[in-house]
């Protein structure tokens, strides 16, 4: 057994040897990644649509149909344009975005909520020579600030690299049943007047606001009471990733203090920590909660669920007649570098953007308002519904010029890896609120500079 | 005499050089399939990691600051610190108590009652583990199943989310792994009690001893391959573990739960910092045999 075993070492070791050799030889001649690919420059910016049979390939997160209505819409008024639309999870999308852009056969359009890295590793398509061919100068330019990013990798000005289906706008929802029962018969006109209610909702036994933290989705409230007190400009620079930009400024943490002063009030749910996204939304529908903190996205939801007696209102400012500032995004698309009909998924989403049925499925899909030139006119909703508020409550922002991206959006891994394990620690009176602010901005910069 | 020797020598040792070769030309396939798959994506993960490197674009070199990373920063520390902390839950619990059910579905009349405890318990193993974490979360929430139990029993003063308390939403995932794992750990060690020898039972018996006694001199002792095997794929479990608390917790609440291999994926796949994940995993992949080496020869030691 010995000698075998002996015989079998001498034949093993200089064939590891020579593998060994091999792959570090291999290895070691090239760094890993190669340089940006080259852009897309063989094609010939056109408005006009092809008459040529032609496949558009969307890649969308589940659960967002509205990419499917709009496709099959854009089939009907144009035949020889039809769609493959893939669907992956949004956080599945959102991890292999990069790979799959920078594959041989990339999709057309992605859904991409943030830039990140894809612009400045050459994937994504720069829109700049359709926004001066279409004329989408005439498009609110702060809705579409934060799609573009420069050469420094800097978001808010520079080219334009994303289009929004759909640009939501968030606020707080009131049960007015629950309202009616403490007497209360307006939504708060300023943040001293909500607190005033939650406090009457806390002493009536009713819970003041339906929230969950499982998943992150505390932060709506988290960044709500900071966008009253911040500094708009500054926020939004540090959301961009300005040089020298920062979270740990006055505003952010009064902000985040009036939360821990939330949490040891008790206005949020024992449970947060294990309540997600899908159960809050659940238990506020079924009458839990006087308040919560959501986007239009749920209000189509909410009012299935709680018919007429739920409002949806913008989060009032501190002193009373200000300006209000609140959260809204695009739910941002980006065109490939690699894709082989640029002039056609551009058209497609000028075309979202313009015409009139395409709007209204914006609408009635998502809520959310459509964009594009605020001279034309505004889908059909019903009076007195919640989109019709979620519709107000956009032109209201856009008037006051208070829309703020998500903080969520800051940095790819800032949501994940920082914001939603310390509002966990925050909205459950572990840390303050200028320990909350002082560790964001740690990763932040671990993150940015690292 | 020495002429007609040395022909046959050599025909024998043609005939072994001939062997050896096909032997190799054999193992070929599996090689290729194995240096492709895992020794080639293993030393490329031991590249990166000297990297600064995005999966993408242009990567620079940096030498040994992702491990200087790994073993500085305290986010990372600490989900090293929490998978050590499973182990108990992982390793320990199913091991010891696969111990003491083996035994006494052994000492119990081969029969329905014994099968079907056998099927049962074997169960937790054939659900993939994201779903166990899905199901124990609700089972573990405010108005689940554990709460509700606890409830009837009259101790409603301890209930509690118990996968969001920061003091008890370790152990409960823990406690998660050792229901799935306490199934394989039982049913492997009832193989290895069948291999026991019943005349030393007999013999013990003989002699005298009780239960306990017979416990561990006769069937531990017995089975101490068999728990050197368990112990070694269950610490790699715990070590390694993701299903379970990327579906139940995703390292929540805070970072009480958070473990390396969730860290590694959101490293690597949401912050695209493919560099320091490769550096943390192969930091982890040390740390796994350094744990797990020292059983294989403790085994072997006592053979």
């Amino acid at each position: 057994m010995r000698a075998i075993t002996a015989r079998r070492r001498s034949v093993m070791r200089p064939i590891i040897g020579a593998v060994a050799a091999f792959s570090i030889l291999g290895l070691a001649a090239c760094a890993p990644g190669g340089a940006a690919p080259e852009e897309n420059e063989a094609t010939e910016v056109s408005t006009e649509l092809t008459d040529e049979e032609v496949v558009l390939t969307i890649a969308d997160e589940t659960g967002f149909p509205v990419t499917d209505e709009l496709a099959a819409e854009f089939t009907r008024q144009h035949p020889n344009v039809t769609f493959e639309v893939t669907r992956d999870t949004f956080q599945n999308l959102t991890a292999n975005a990069p790979r799959l852009l920078a594959g041989a056969n990339p999709p057309d359009l992605i859904r991409l909520p943030t830039i990140g890295d894809t612009v400045n590793d050459g994937l994504l398509a720069n829109l700049d020579p359709y926004y001066e061919a279409y004329g989408w100068d005439a498009w609110p330019a702060s809705q579409l600030a934060p799609l573009r990013m420069n050469d420094e990798g800097v978001r808010g000005s520079g080219s334009l690299y994303q289009l929004g289906l759909g640009y939501s706008i968030t606020g707080i929802f009131m049960n007015l049943e629950i309202a009616d029962r403490l007497g209360i018969d307006a939504p708060p006109s300023t943040i001293a007047e909500l607190e005033e209610m939650m406090e009457t909702a806390k002493a009536a036994g009713e819970l003041p606001i339906m929230a969950g933290d499982s998943d992150g989705v505390v932060n709506f409230v988290v960044q709500a009471a900071m966008n009253q007190y911040v500094d708009t400009e500054e926020f939004m620079s540090w959301m961009f990733n300005e040089p020298g930009a920062t979270y740990n400024n006055p505003g952010n943490v009064q902000g985040a203090e009036l939360i821990r002063s939330w949490a040891d009030a008790g206005y949020f749910p024992s449970d947060i920590n294990a309540i997600d996204y899908f159960a809050f939304v659940t238990r506020f529908s079924e009458g839990e909660g006087l308040f919560t903190f959501n986007g239009n996205w749920a209000a189509a939801g909410y009012e299935e669920a709680l018919g007429d007696n739920v409002s949806f209102f913008l989060v009032p400012p501190v002193n009373e007649g200000d300006d209000h500032v609140a959260m809204g995004a695009a739910n941002s698309f980006s065109v490939a570098a690699g894709s082989d009909n640029l002039n056609e998924i551009v058209y497609f989403l000028n075309w979202i953007h313009t015409d009139p049925t395409a709007r209204q499925i914006i609408v009635d899909v998502t809520g959310a308002s459509p964009g594009g030139d605020p001279s034309l006119p505004l889908p059909d909703v019903e009076p007195g519904s919640l989109i019709e508020a979620a519709l107000e409550m956009s032109a209201q922002i856009g008037a006051e010029n208070g829309q703020v991206d998500f903080m969520a959006n800051t940095t790819a891994g800032i949501y994940a890896g920082s914001i939603i394990p310390e509002s966990q620690l925050l909205v459950t009176s572990q840390i303050t609120g200028q320990e909350f602010v002082e560790r964001v901005q740690a990763f932040y910069e671990s993150e940015v500079n690292g | 005499m020495t002429t007609s020797i040395a022909p046959r020598r050599a025909a024998a040792v043609a005939a072994a050089r001939r062997a050896a070769f096909s032997g190799w030309l054999l193992i070929l396939p599996a090689g290729a399939v194995y240096a492709g798959f895992v020794v080639w994506p293993l030393l490329q993960g031991v590249q990166y990691s000297f990297y600064d490197w995005n999966g993408i674009g242009a990567s620079t070199w940096v030498g040994l600051d992702n491990y200087a990373t790994v073993f500085t920063n305290p986010d990372l520390l600490g989900a090293i610190g929490n998978a050590f902390l499973l182990i108990a839950f992982f390793t320990i619990i199913p091991v010891s108590t696969g111990l003491v059910l083996a035994t006494l579905i052994r000492s119990l009349k081969d029969g329905f009652f014994t099968r079907s405890a056998q099927t049962i318990l074997f169960l937790p193993q054939i659900i993939p583990l994201a779903a166990a974490g899905i199901a124990w979360s609700w089972m573990y929430a405010l108005t689940g199943a554990v709460n509700q139990i606890l409830g009837w029993l009259g101790l409603e003063f301890i209930t509690r989310p118990w996968l969001a308390d920061y003091g008890t939403a370790l152990p409960a995932v823990g406690l998660i792994g050792s229901w799935v794992l306490t199934g394989l750990c039982t049913v492997l060690l009832l193989t290895g009690i069948s291999k026991i020898d019943r005349s030393l039972y007999e013999a013990i018996r003989l002699d005298g001893a009780g239960w306990w006694r017979e416990f561990f001199t006769i069937t531990v002792r017995g089975l101490r391959q068999e728990i050197a095997v368990l112990v070694t794929l269950t610490v790699i479990a715990a070590l390694s573990t993701f299903d379970i608390i990327y579906t139940s917790t995703q390292g929540g609440p805070g970072r009480a739960t958070l473990v390396p291999g969730l860290l590694i994926f959101r490293i690597g796949f949401t912050q695209s910092d493919v560099g320091l994940a490769s550096a943390f995993g192969i930091v982890m992949m040390v740390l796994v045999l350094a744990v797990v080496l020292p059983i294989q020869r403790l085994s072997r030691a006592n053979d």
